[in-house]
């Protein structure tokens, strides 16, 4: 068709210019302004509040990690029968209230059971994909918002250790499935009332069943999720299946970010309604 | 409904050049480019900018106005309180030749050296034949225009000069990505992508994604399955070890 175009089988299309071979070595920035460019000193000329939404990570982050933290330490009032907090599930020593979960281990008694689960759900969200952007930005600064100079004078990404393991996140991924299912599982024994007789409902049960279906959505909207079940084939024509699956992980994964926050609202929510319960502060609301 | 709008713009050349303020007059329904082009039929005769469709499509008028990465041709002047100073600088992350014009020829370097398309071979009957839920990842990408205003918001070499030579900036990590999502391409460029290109600097934190006047969802539909592709090549012993022993075909 074109002249030049190698015709037929095999051969590329266009010629691809001489580049250096092997691993490239990164820079060495020494913060000062780059050679040529607009002389510009501003930082930034954006004049609209970049600086907000920032801040707002910044604070329900931080917020979220003192409240998760106290809760996580404390080592009581996590379990009300039959509800447990997601904080302390699945909960696997022999010092833990209620029978939620086999009992695996007598640890020590200061170490509270949250603390040996704490890593799956941290696991996750610290090396999600949302998350990173999240934190990268508010709390690196790298960069604070689009077009706003961030403060390093070098800048190497997640091309080195320690933030070469984010690459991690799918294993993170499969870790937080298997909590899923226990979360649900932990719904389905809230159908129990006290004694441990079936047929009971109360809001405790909702709750428990909506932040099992939100954590669930949350891990299944993941971006190593939707590479996995069908982002990584070139060829989706011959894998209708896995292509339906793609599309509906897809879908999803356009409200990861939505999920992110939800969930992390909802595991909070549910661990604030079994405190008020176990401290006897309220009273479930039962509707059978 | 005409006003006059205050304006500043940036001017000189890379020995140096300050913001310029200017008085200009606005009518209803116009764009920035149109008070650009008024200002060099009114006020600044030797203005350069460049310019081609006004359509939002040709790529060239990229610039950046209070602050933000964005074609002037589609930046309606309505976005703009009529007492706001509207202020319009050269893309900050290339060097500039004068006025709002800057040389990207980073861009060209860095295009010129991604491994060309290369079709297997053809079948029987002379043709190649795909289906089209198997190109239409690699689509999304091809509505790209070339404005590089990804590539001037990306902080990894807007912020980080001596980054250009290891990192090959969003829009050709979602070209590598196209090429490598292509059904009819046979060519690898995983490792490519990861040593040479520079996929490890990005960080995801979704500027291109952001700036993009196509719409192209670079970091969710391009660089991020790049990300994980590269972590099956590289990173994940379980699928580095399914390749080894021949359970996992390519695609
Ligand atoms: S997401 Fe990556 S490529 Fe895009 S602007 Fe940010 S660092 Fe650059
Ligand atoms: S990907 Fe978007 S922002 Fe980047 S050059 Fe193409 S059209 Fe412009
Ligand atoms: S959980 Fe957020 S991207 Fe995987
Ligand atoms: S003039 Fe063509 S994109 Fe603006």
């Amino acid at each position: 068709m074109h002249a030049g175009r190698a015709v037929g089988s095999g051969g590329a299309v266009t010629a691809t210019a001489p580049r250096r071979t092997g691993a490239v070595a990164p820079g060495h920035g020494n913060g000062m302004p780059a050679p040529r460019r607009a002389a510009i000193a501003a930082r930034t000329l954006r004049t609209d509040r970049w600086w907000i939404q920032p801040l707002l990570v910044v604070l329900a982050l931080v917020l979220f990690t003192i409240y998760a933290t106290f809760r996580a330490f404390q080592n009581a009032h996590y379990f009300s029968e039959p509800y447990i907090s997601p904080f302390y599930s699945p909960c696997i020593t022999t010092a833990c209230e209620g029978s939620s979960f086999p009992e695996l281990f007598t640890g020590p008694s200061w170490i509270s059971p949250a603390l040996y689960v704490l890593i799956f759900p941290l696991g996750i969200r610290a090396t999600c994909y949302y998350y990173r952007k999240a934190y990268y930005r508010s709390f690196w600064l790298s960069p604070p918002a689009c077009a706003v100079a961030e403060p390093h004078k070098r800048y190497t990404g997640e091309t080195r250790l320690p933030l070469l393991g984010q690459n991690i996140h799918r294993y993170a991924l499969y870790a937080a499935l298997v909590i899923n299912v226990i979360l649900f599982y932990d719904a389905v024994l809230a159908f129990r009332d006290e004694t441990g007789a079936w047929g009971h409902m109360g809001l405790g049960t909702l709750i428990l069943l909506a932040n099992a279906v939100l954590l669930f959505l949350y891990s299944v909207s993941c971006h190593s999720c939707r590479h996995i079940v069908g982002g990584r084939l070139n060829n989706f024509s011959r894998h209708p299946l896995r292509y339906k699956a793609w599309m509906q992980v897809s879908r999803l994964n356009g409200r990861h970010m939505q999920l992110a926050w939800a969930s992390l609202l909802s595991v909070v929510l549910t661990d604030v309604y079994v405190f008020l319960l176990a401290t006897d502060t309220i009273n479930d609301l039962r509707f059978f | 409904m005409t006003y006059d709008a205050t304006f500043r713009v940036w001017r000189g050349d890379a020995t140096g050049g300050d913001l310029q303020t200017f008085t200009v007059a606005v009518n209803e329904g116009e764009v920035v480019l149109d008070i650009i082009h008024r200002l060099r039929a009114t006020q600044a005769g030797d203005l350069a900018v460049r310019w081609n469709c006004k359509a939002g499509k040709c790529g060239s008028c990229s610039a950046e106005i209070n602050g933000r990465p964005r074609l002037m041709c589609l930046t309606r002047m309505s976005t703009f309180g009529e007492g706001e100073t509207v202020t319009v600088t050269p893309l900050r992350t290339f060097p500039v030749i004068r006025d709002l014009v800057t040389d990207v020829s980073y861009n060209y370097d860095k295009a010129a050296q991604i491994p060309a398309f290369t079709p297997r071979a053809r079948e029987k009957d002379g043709t190649h034949r795909m289906q089209q839920v198997d190109v239409e990842r690699s689509q999304e990408f091809r509505k790209c225009i070339e404005c590089f205003l990804c590539q001037d918001t990306c902080h990894v070499i807007r912020d980080h000069e001596e980054n250009k030579a290891v990192f090959a900036g969003p829009r050709f990590l979602i070209r590598l990505a196209e090429l490598d999502m292509h059904p009819l391409d046979v060519v690898d460029r995983k490792d490519a992508a990861q040593d040479e290109f520079g996929l490890g600097y990005c960080n995801i934190t979704k500027c291109c994604s952001e700036v993009c006047p196509e719409g192209i969802h670079l970091t969710d539909n391009g660089i991020i399955p790049l990300k994980e592709r590269v972590v099956d090549r590289k990173y994940d012993p379980l699928t580095w070890l399914g390749s080894r022993i021949g359970r996992r075909p390519k695609d």
